[in-house]
């Protein structure tokens, strides 16, 4: 923790496979980190040409309203860049506790694992819901 | 005041000594009373070997002198075999009133042979005594209600463990297909069961689709429908499309009439029509062998 780039904080990495972005989220995520990536994400789909994200959260235990609203904000950044967003693999518990607090994420695609997100993201768009 | 506690710990140890004494000849009485007759029907020893071990517990609690304790250590060691007692009285059909009865019927013998104690019934101490045996006789009818009621307790606790998991078994319809066929009202807790059961299924079946169905459902209020609209938003956060099935004229008729906006929930009539509608996005086409005469769809 000794200053880094982004004030001591490890950033999450953005891996690129082809034309989708892969962002693996674990463990707790600080809200400066989350706010790095949100910067992050954005700024490699402005600069390649990205047409979909997909954000692993499978290893994500506690989502907040702060962390659901910034997948929510990650979703709308990449929709005006023209690209999609998938969060995939949430756990049950987190699902439910979302539910609870009524953060139900409109807008935003999901899928049961990265692998089904690559297909979602693969196919054509029709089949994907319209988020509004 | 110091002079009656001296009294009643005095006779509370006499009665203490005298159910001691006396205890083979208790036994034998109470072992005729329809408490201990009609539990312990195999051997009348038996029974008597029952009567026995109250009477010790109630002279070791008459000797600490807490006659009206019910949690006097004494009691303890009956309690179980009170409790089974009470429950298989309860088993035929009686009452707690009934046992009450019966548990008190248990002090006319033991009166009477205390009284018998007394060459002069009228003396001070003998009217102590009987006094501190007809107070722990009340105790021991306490303990008796007592123990009756937490079995009950137990009872009903095991119950609403039991229906909670009966209940709600999650279906694997086909591959990718999970089902849940709610039956009975739906209240918080039976929901969130549902719920965790549901998403549970999704990931270990790893299902696109899940569909709850409704038909066993007697009333579908306000209430409800936010538990099944919470079910369907935590399904599609996890990446599941959730669908509702077995809607019935009439609950479709008071969804309508509460005004609640089912829009963000994908419903279909039946189970059949659902598990059509799931297998119709998954690109699976079930159709009549050809064989069979009707040839394709």
């Amino acid at each position: 923790m000794n200053g880094g780039p982004f004030g001591g904080l490890t950033p999450v990495p953005v891996l690129a496979l082809g034309d989708i972005l892969l962002v693996t989220l674990q463990g707790e995520l600080h809200d400066g980190t989350a706010e790095q990536l949100q910067e992050d994400i954005t700024h490699r789909i402005a600069q390649g040409n990205a047409s979909g994200v997909v954000i692993d959260i499978s290893g994500v235990e506690i989502i907040d309203s702060f962390l659901g609203r910034i997948l929510a904000e990650i979703a709308s950044t990449a929709r005006l860049l023209a690209a999609r967003t998938v969060v995939a693999g949430m756990r049950p518990a987190v699902a439910i506790t979302l539910a609870e607090l009524g953060l139900t994420l409109p807008g935003l695609h999901t899928a049961l694992n990265t692998e089904r997100a690559m297909d979602l993201l693969a196919s054509p768009r029709s089949p994907v819901q319209k988020g509004t | 005041m110091e002079q009656d506690a001296a009294a009643d710990s005095a006779a509370a140890r006499l009665v203490g000594s005298f159910l001691e004494r006396r205890r083979e000849q208790i036994a034998q009485r109470w072992a005729d009373e329809p408490l201990f007759r009609t539990v312990f029907t195999v051997s009348r020893d038996e029974a008597v070997e029952a009567s026995k071990a109250v009477v010790d517990a109630l002279s070791a609690v008459a000797v600490t002198g807490r006659l009206e304790d019910i949690e006097a250590p004494g009691f303890r060691a009956v309690r179980d075999q009170l409790g089974r007692m009470v429950a298989s009285r309860a088993r035929s059909g009686f009452t707690s009133a009934q046992i009450a009865d019966e548990v008190a019927g248990l002090r006319g013998s033991v009166t009477e042979l205390m009284r018998g104690e007394f060459p002069d019934p009228a003396a001070p101490d003998a009217k102590d005594c009987v006094l501190s045996l007809a107070l722990l006789m009340g105790t021991l009818r306490l303990v008796v209600m007592e123990t009756a009621l937490s079995a009950g307790e137990e009872l009903i606790a095991r119950q609403r463990q039991q229906l909670l998991e009966v209940a709600t078994p999650v279906i694997k319809l086909w591959e990718g297909v999970v089902a849940v066929p709610l039956i009975g009202t739906l209240d918080s807790a039976r929901s969130q069961v549902v719920m965790e059961s549901l998403l549970n299924a999704v990931v270990s079946e790893q299902a696109r689709y899940a569909i709850l169905d409704i038909t066993g459902v007697p009333t579908v209020d306000t209430l409800v429908a936010q538990h099944l609209m919470k079910t369907v938003a935590a399904a599609r956060l996890m990446g599941a499309e959730c669908i509702v099935s077995g809607i019935r004229p009439a609950i479709a008729q008071t969804i309508v009439h509460l005004g609640i906006d089912l829009g963000t929930v994908l419903t279909h009539a039946g189970l059949a029509d659902a598990l059509a509608y799931a297998l119709e996005r998954q690109g699976i086409e079930v159709s009549p062998r050809a064989t069979a005469g009707a040839g394709r769809l």
